[in-house]
């Protein structure tokens, strides 16, 4: 018992539909986001933001949108940093293309195109399941690579194919240094956030756990299959296109398509897959664990193995770790680390009591 | 449904760990800090190992040799990325800020992505980005990118510079008519990269070119092949990369093409690219910016003040003196001339990246002093400036014998002359896409 629930009643059906329904959990929410707006652009320093805090972000973004898809609504797929790159190279080429461009509708428009392209994507999904799925969703990874590799239009004719970012000006206000870097993503993955959870608990999110649980039951009390599952290709890709402009212009500022590879739709499985299917803090926890947890035993082990073990050597022991806790992990929880969270909360509730 | 209330609360542990860890400095020394971005695990750890091994041998041999520049010792530490952009990046940010008050010189990522990744963050910070023999070609416009040197060679020197080697055999440029070239190229970015100088060059000499994609990773080319047969062409230009090049030498015997008429390009030049062909390779020829070999003045006293005294990088002892470990060296060489160049300039301490970058863009190596450092035949004279980052863009031509390369020309030169406008041409739409006003290299001094 750290904290009291009693005592707090929803009086109003709005109140009834709040994201947290007990004011602790509020209050900590404010709190978190206030800290992350407001004090961390002054804690942090360059290594804080350009090497940790952004790709963690960008990566909590990517797995939500392949949360949505594959946790959701039960579609798998390993195309996600194809859509992130049709994101990337969409929101350049609408930058670029389209004099005075505003960079937030780049990014918006950069997401509509990789919607697009997601549901061409899904058009299968309406005939095959599971693994099968899964293969149609690799050809969007190849072909969207060799097309953007193959025609230079999309990387207006750079000689080695590469993307740069834009100016990052929004509304006449730079944010170019590392900490406006960090806050455009910052803000940028909270609204996306922020629409994702209200998505899935709207109706539409119903409908997709719906079908995730079994379609054909889903069909039979009249939830529309096609329109569900391509909403959900949509969704996904929607997002999954705007991390992957952010990847582009807030993280690295220079890309080429092969940045968007086969493994990057790994790394993404990998998040939800850890952190949590089905669950909305599951991709930070999944983030967490795929980028922080890899860095964190590099600088350790530069502090305090280097120049005793071999680089080599030290780099596979870091490897073993790594894939020993991830062994650990999955063995501990299946369901992935946003359910261990979950199971700490229940125990908390009625801590010092057991059960 | 969980709630994201109380989502880092594990993460911030390990944040603010690692935040005590990275704030741990000592006092400045005189020291001068290179960070390695280096590779020794994953696919491409053959090119790490040697390249790092090669450069922390030399920086090594100064240290022990002469205490350094000018008092000035070397240190560095690593920070594996695996080849990966990422990683690199994070390597990037994390060791930038010098080490134990030691300042950092300059970078040296040896990979592309990596290098491109970093290119806006190294101008930002002042901290030259050094892509030796590779690396995005307008950056030799240095008025434009003033933190990148693409050293040596850049990929339209290198195509340009194998063009005039045929011509050279053919008897001269002139008898180029007529003749048949086909290009085997990688279908990555980096494959592409120099199609459009082939073109033109072709266009310009009249020689007929074939341009044939491998897919990635490219080891499947029957098809390539067989079309090539069909073509009979006089020269194959192979632009490979990894297993490509092996898959390219057997494929080429299975279907009668002859070794030694193919060239293999800046990354099909090492032992790694030939030896796994095994006699297939015999014969093959390619460019190389330096030769393999122990047979120079400075690597014959690397092996002795380093090796010999056991405190080598390399772990295959075996390796030394091949292309990737010469490579290493030659890098060495070129940026600690960057670093006594700067000190000339701003006296005998540590020095920022922004005057090691004045020292880089003033490096002037000619025969004279190349054998003062032991390394004449191994690097090629090299004079950079303002406007020219790249400074050398000759090339020679070493051919495989099934066990070793031999060199077989003397440096080849591109026509950097005519490259100039198009790299002029792309640099500057890069400064106009990014708002950046070009230097102006009159005023430089």
């Amino acid at each position: 018992m750290l904290y009291r629930e009693s005592g707090q009643f929803s009086t109003s059906y709005l109140a009834e539909g709040r994201l947290f329904k007990l004011y602790q959990q509020r209050w900590g929410f404010y709190a978190l986001l206030a800290f992350a707006f407001l004090a961390v652009p002054y804690l942090g320093n360059d290594y804080w933001f350009s090497a940790i805090l952004i790709p963690f972000l960008v990566l909590s973004l990517a797995g939500l949108g392949l949360n949505l898809l594959t946790g959701y609504a039960g579609q798998i797929s390993l195309g996600s940093a194809a859509f992130m790159a049709v994101g990337a190279f969409a929101a350049y080429n609408f930058q670029l293309r389209i004099d005075g461009m505003p960079l937030l509708l780049g990014f918006f428009f950069g997401g509509v195109t990789a919607a697009l392209v997601g549901v061409v994507f899904g058009l299968p999904s309406l005939r095959i399941k599971g693994f099968y799925l899964l293969v149609s969703t690799l050809a969007a990874q190849f072909v969207v690579t060799w097309v953007l590799t193959q025609f230079g239009w999309f990387s207006n004719y750079n000689s080695s194919g590469v993307i740069s970012a834009p100016p990052l000006v929004i509304l006449g206000h730079d944010f170019s240094s590392p900490a406006g870097r960090y806050l455009l993503t910052l803000g940028v993955a909270a609204a996306l956030f922020w629409f994702a959870h209200n998505i899935v608990h709207s109706e539409l999110g119903r409908r997709w756990m719906a079908v995730r649980d079994m379609d054909t039951a889903a069909a039979v009390i009249g939830i529309p299959i096609l329109q569900t599952k391509l909403l959900a290709f949509a969704i996904s890709s929607f997002i999954l296109g705007i991390a992957g402009a952010l990847w582009a212009f807030a993280y690295l500022g220079t890309v080429e398509p092969h940045g968007f590879d086969l493994s990057r739709s790994f790394q993404i499985l990998f998040i939800i897959i850890i952190g949590g299917m089905g669950s909305i803090l599951g991709n930070f926890l999944g983030a967490a664990f795929i980028v922080l947890l890899p860095i964190l035993l590099s600088n350790l082990s530069a502090t305090f193995l280097a120049g005793v073990v071999d680089p080599g050597q030290l780099e596979n022991l870091q490897k073993i770790i790594f894939g020993a806790l991830i062994i650990f992990f999955l063995i501990k929880e299946p369901a992935g680390l946003a359910r261990l969270w979950q199971a700490f909360r229940e125990r908390s509730r009625i801590w010092p009591l057991r059960f | 449904m969980m709630n994201i209330m109380k989502k880092p609360s594990v993460l911030l542990g390990a944040l603010a760990l690692g935040l005590i860890l990275s704030s741990v400095s000592a006092q400045a020394a005189n020291e001068q800090y290179f960070p390695l971005q280096s590779y020794r695990v994953g696919p491409y750890a053959a090119g790490g190992t040697g390249f790092f091994g090669g450069f922390i041998d030399y920086l090594q041999y100064v240290n022990l040799k002469e205490g350094g520049v000018n008092g000035v010792k070397f240190t560095w530490s690593e920070c594996e990325t695996e080849y990966v952009v990422e990683k690199g990046v994070e390597c990037y940010e994390r060791l930038k800020k010098g080490l134990n008050g030691a300042p950092a010189a300059a970078t040296n990522p040896l990979s592309v992505g990596i290098a491109y990744a970093t290119l806006e963050r190294s101008t930002a910070d002042k901290l030259p980005l050094i892509t030796i023999n590779h690396g995005r070609t307008d950056s030799t416009d240095g008025s434009v990118f003033p933190y990148v040197f693409p050293l040596q060679l850049n990929p339209y020197s290198e195509v340009s510079a194998i063009i005039n080697y045929i011509g050279d055999k053919s008897g001269g440029l002139d008898k180029l008519k007529g003749k048949k070239i086909v290009t085997l190229f990688h279908g990555s970015p980096y494959g592409k990269e120099t199609n459009p100088i082939l073109e033109l060059l072709a266009k310009k000499y009249g020689f007929s070119l074939t341009l044939l994609e491998v897919p990635h990773p490219g080891n499947e080319q029957q098809s390539q092949w067989l079309n090539i047969r069909r073509i009979k062409p006089d020269w194959v230009i192979l632009r490979g990369w990894g297993v490509m090049n092996p898959v390219a030498l057997k494929t080429a015997q299975k279907t009668g093409f002859p070794a030694d008429h193919i060239i293999g390009n800046i990354w099909s030049n090492s032992e790694e690219d030939a030896a796994p062909a095994g006699t297939a390779a015999k014969g093959f020829i390619s460019i190389t910016t330096h030769p393999s070999g122990t047979n120079f003045p400075v690597l014959q006293d690397i092996d002795k003040t380093v090796l010999k005294a056991g405190k080598g990088n390399l772990q295959d002892a075996k390796r030394f003196g091949t292309v990737y470990y010469n490579l290493g060296v030659v890098n060495g060489i070129l940026n600690v001339e960057a670093v006594r160049v700067a000190q000339a300039k701003f006296g005998k301490r540590p020095l920022t990246g922004e005057e090691v970058r004045w020292g880089f863009e003033n490096i002037k190596l000619d025969d004279a002093r190349l054998k003062q450092l032991g390394a004449y035949g191994l690097v090629q004279p090299l004079k950079l400036s303002c406007s020219d980052h790249e400074g050398g863009g000759a090339v020679r031509f070493q051919q495989w014998d099934g066990k070793q390369w031999k060199v077989i020309s003397d440096w080849v030169q591109a026509d950097r002359k005519l490259l100039r406008p198009i790299i002029e041409e792309s640099s500057h739409k890069y400064a106009k896409e990014k708002g950046i006003t070009p230097r102006d290299c009159a005023k430089e001094s």
